[in-house]
């Protein structure tokens, strides 16, 4: 008896361990070589095909396909969910990509994976001229390309923007939202001033250890005229410009213009602590207008683009492009599909319906739209205003690296000229391969 | 079983093969002998074998895998081109020299995580549930419903408790509401490793308790009785009677749970996140090096924290193997004899 618990322990022992092996190497072991050079892509077969993207909370995903599927029954769409974060939809499109796999046809990437999609050969390059690029908003496109070439379409885009308590506002005599950082601390003071307003915070984004500190401090950086990498994709973070940038959250922390809990927030921490009346400012993406206005701020609240050293600042860019995975069949049904999808008429219905900023110029002056949504010619302003993230190949280190040095920075851990130091050096080492 | 087989195929042997090894008579009375054990051990290798295929699938192939892989670095980028190659460069036993050099600060980190969360989990555990098992094998009204609303934390998935935690220990959370003073738990620091610890003690300290009851409902009564008589108190009996007794079954726990905490994922992942410092295990690092499609270095990982669960589960398996002799010996002799001075 002693000894068949013993080996049953044993036997469970290894199961265990080697599960873990499971685990972490279930995706790997596609060292296997394909076609070394990438020739221009040419867009053949027509037929079935897939299209892949995050749960489609809203709908309107299958609505826009079931439009395609009547007009081509002969080359349907299937919609394949992933889920809902983008971590786990970008490691299965790897793992597809790494099984060469012809699952998926059409990908709904996020604007940051491209370079590294493209760098790997995952995704096709696709004919700009056929297009309408154009008439999208610059930046945006700009997301899509890799080293010149465009590899994904936008499909839709997003801007940070900057939420205020118009109510208090209004009652400490100031008119126009801020448009400097200075402005917007000096506004706060006089607002903190009002009974009311006494326990409040001025300002908070998303600082958690997270893509969001990224998010912000990209932001900071870009709104005090630094930049991250510059046009060529070198790091070019260790200049003054971007030390005042850094500089201003690592002050607003210790004088308590952002609350020293921000350092937790997630977008959804910072949009209830603005609705509870906790955050006279707050930067967030559009989504929170209409919750937003559905709690007990409704109507106390406008948008204003963010502000930034000197002038109004510039925001990072959201949004999803559409890519074409190199190792699907019927590409030219791919190629008609990713036009329909990115087209004009469904980035109106994507706005109307699912309340997704697009990326033609044109739908942010629609009259009509802009009563349903307020918040638009401001997010256009924003959007126009913004600059991509680093586009780099090793983006899921380069993002690893700036959140570590700027936790550190925000956290007091390093004095801001040593982060954006070792900032360089690690950004160095990480360009360089 | 085997005891039906054996005269089963000795009869249905011995005719067949007696005609055509004749000349050898001397042997052919241990013959069917040993042929019987053959033909059992062939039935055993057939009745295993299903077994066998389903771990060299899951187990033994993956793992070689992971070892093969672990030997491979990461794709380069040609700058002319743009791409990253197709193939990865075999770099030998680089990816496990590394630990001392560059990325060994991270390896580390990760490794002394472990360790720390392994230790102080599955100690204040050990404590918790033995405690919890004590109350649950007592008889008293409600028992059931203590015993099922302990249990609850263990039936909830690791994932969920980890959303649950993340609320309490929010920076509005009830954790700091009732603590009356606000405490950053999900921040990257000392308290985010207190959060975990909470968290995953809250989580599994049930499954110790529950092995350990079911250690102490096959203690018998009259030991208890024995030692009351000869007036015993109630902590000697737990030191001398209760302990001993359930020592098998509690260290079975303890492994488990040893081996499952060296493991930990789910947990400081969910409730404080990716890449912090703090909380990050070896299973997270192999995890995060996998999803930057570093799989050689990921498996390097994998496979280095295989061996350290390895070694632990060995050194638990001998120690328990010796426990084992000697406490269920001791305790058989020991038994009778009080009994009977009981009734004498």
């Amino acid at each position: 008896m002693k000894n068949s618990i013993a080996r049953a322990i044993r036997c469970s022992a290894t199961i265990a361990a080697a599960g873990l092996l499971l685990t972490a190497c279930g995706s790997s072991g596609g060292s296997g070589s394909g076609s070394a050079q990438a020739a221009p892509a040419t867009f053949k077969g027509r037929g079935p095909i897939t299209y892949v993207a995050g749960k489609d909370t809203t709908g309107t995903v299958q609505t826009i396909i079931n439009r395609w599927n009547k007009a081509h029954p002969k080359e349907k769409v299937t919609f394949i969910q992933l889920p809902t974060d983008a971590d786990s939809q970008r490691q299965q499109m790897i793992q597809n990509a790494e099984t060469k796999s012809d699952a998926y046809t059409v990908l709904a990437t996020d604007v940051v994976w491209t370079s590294e999609f493209a760098a790997h050969q995952w995704i096709e390059p696709l004919p700009a001229q056929q297009f309408p690029l154009g008439r999208m908003l610059q930046p945006v496109v700009e997301t899509g390309k890799y080293r010149g070439t465009l590899y994904a379409v936008p499909a839709s885009s997003n801007g940070g923007l900057l939420f205020y308590r118009t109510d208090l506002l209004k009652k400490a005599g100031i008119t126009q939202p801020p448009t400097t950082w200075a402005q917007m601390t000096a506004d706060c003071a006089k607002v903190k001033q009002l009974p009311e307003a006494k326990n409040m915070s001025c300002y908070a984004g998303q600082f958690q250890k997270y893509e969001g500190l990224t998010v912000n401090f990209a932001e900071a950086v870009n709104s005090a005229g630094g930049q991250i990498t510059d046009a060529s994709g070198k790091p070019d973070v260790d200049t003054p410009q971007a030390k005042k940038g850094l500089d201003f959250l690592v002050k607003s922390f210790k004088d308590g213009t952002i609350p020293k809990e921000a350092i937790t927030y997630q977008e959804e921490d910072g949009r209830q602590a603005f609705q509870s009346g906790k955050l006279i400012f707050l930067n967030n993406w559009p989504y929170v207008y209409s919750l937003a206005q559905k709690s007990a701020i409704k109507g106390k609240f406008a948008v204003a683009p963010l502000p930034g050293l000197n002038g109004p600042g510039a925001s990072s860019l959201g949004g999803a492009n559409l890519a074409l995975s190199s190792f699907a069949k019927n590409k030219a049904t791919a190629l008609d599909f990713m036009k329909f999808f990115t087209s004009e008429e469904s980035a109106t219905y994507f706005l109307k319906n699912a309340s997704l900023a697009p990326p033609y110029a044109n739908l942010y002056d629609n009259a009509a739209l802009d009563k349903q949504y307020p918040y638009l010619p401001d997010l256009k302003q924003s959007i126009t205003k913004a600059v991509p993230r680093p586009r780099v190949v090793q983006y899921g280190d380069v993002t690893a690296a700036i959140q570590n040095e700027v936790y550190a920075a925000l956290t007091g851990k390093k004095s801001s000229a040593q982060a954006l130091k070792d900032l360089q050096a690690d950004l160095q080492k990480l360009t360089a391969q | 079983m085997a005891d039906t087989t054996i005269p089963l195929d000795t009869t249905a042997a011995v005719p067949g093969t007696a005609a055509t090894r004749r000349p050898g008579r001397p042997t052919a009375t241990r013959r069917p002998r040993s042929r019987a054990t053959a033909g059992s051990g062939r039935l055993a290798a057939l009745l295993v074998s299903p077994t066998l295929l389903v771990l060299t699938i899951v187990v033994i192939y993956p793992t070689l895998m992971a070892l093969d892989e672990s030997l491979y670095g990461t794709r380069g980028l040609d700058p002319k081109t743009g791409f990253i190659s197709n193939t990865e460069p075999f770099v030998g036993l680089k990816n496990y020299t590394d630990i001392f050099t560059q990325a060994g600060d991270r390896f580390w980190n990760a490794f002394w995580n472990t360790t720390f969360f392994t230790v102080v989990t599955v100690s204040l555990e050990t404590v918790i549930g033995v405690a919890m098992a004590l109350i649950m094998h007592k008889a008293f009204r409600g028992r059931g419903l203590v015993r099922a609303s302990i249990l609850v934390p263990w039936a909830i998935p690791t994932a969920i408790s980890g959303l649950l935690w993340k609320w309490i220990f929010n920076a509005d959370g009830i954790a700091n509401v009732l603590l009356g003073h606000q405490v950053l738990w999900t921040a990257d620091g000392f308290s985010a490793k207190v959060a975990v610890v909470i968290a995953d003690v809250w989580k599994t300290a049930p499954f110790i308790g529950l092995l350990v009851l079911a250690g102490l409902q096959v203690v018998p009564k009259e030991v208890y009785e024995a030692a009351r008589l000869d007036g015993a108190s109630a902590l000697q009996q737990f030191w001398r009677i209760t302990l001993p007794l359930v020592k098998p079954a509690l260290l079975v726990a303890v492994l488990f749970r040893c081996l499952d905490a060296l493991r930990m994922f789910d947990l400081p992942y969910i409730l404080i996140g990716a890449q912090k410092g703090s909380v990050e295990t070896l299973s997270m690092l192999a995890q995060n090096e996998a999803s930057n499609v570093r799989f050689g270095p990921a498996s390097a990982y994998a496979v280095l924290l295989f061996l350290y669960v390895f070694l632990i589960a060995l050194a638990f398996v001998r120690l328990l193997g010796a426990d084992l002799i000697g406490e269920v010996g001791g305790a058989r002799k020991s038994r009778p004899r009080k009994a009977r001075e009981v009734t004498a």
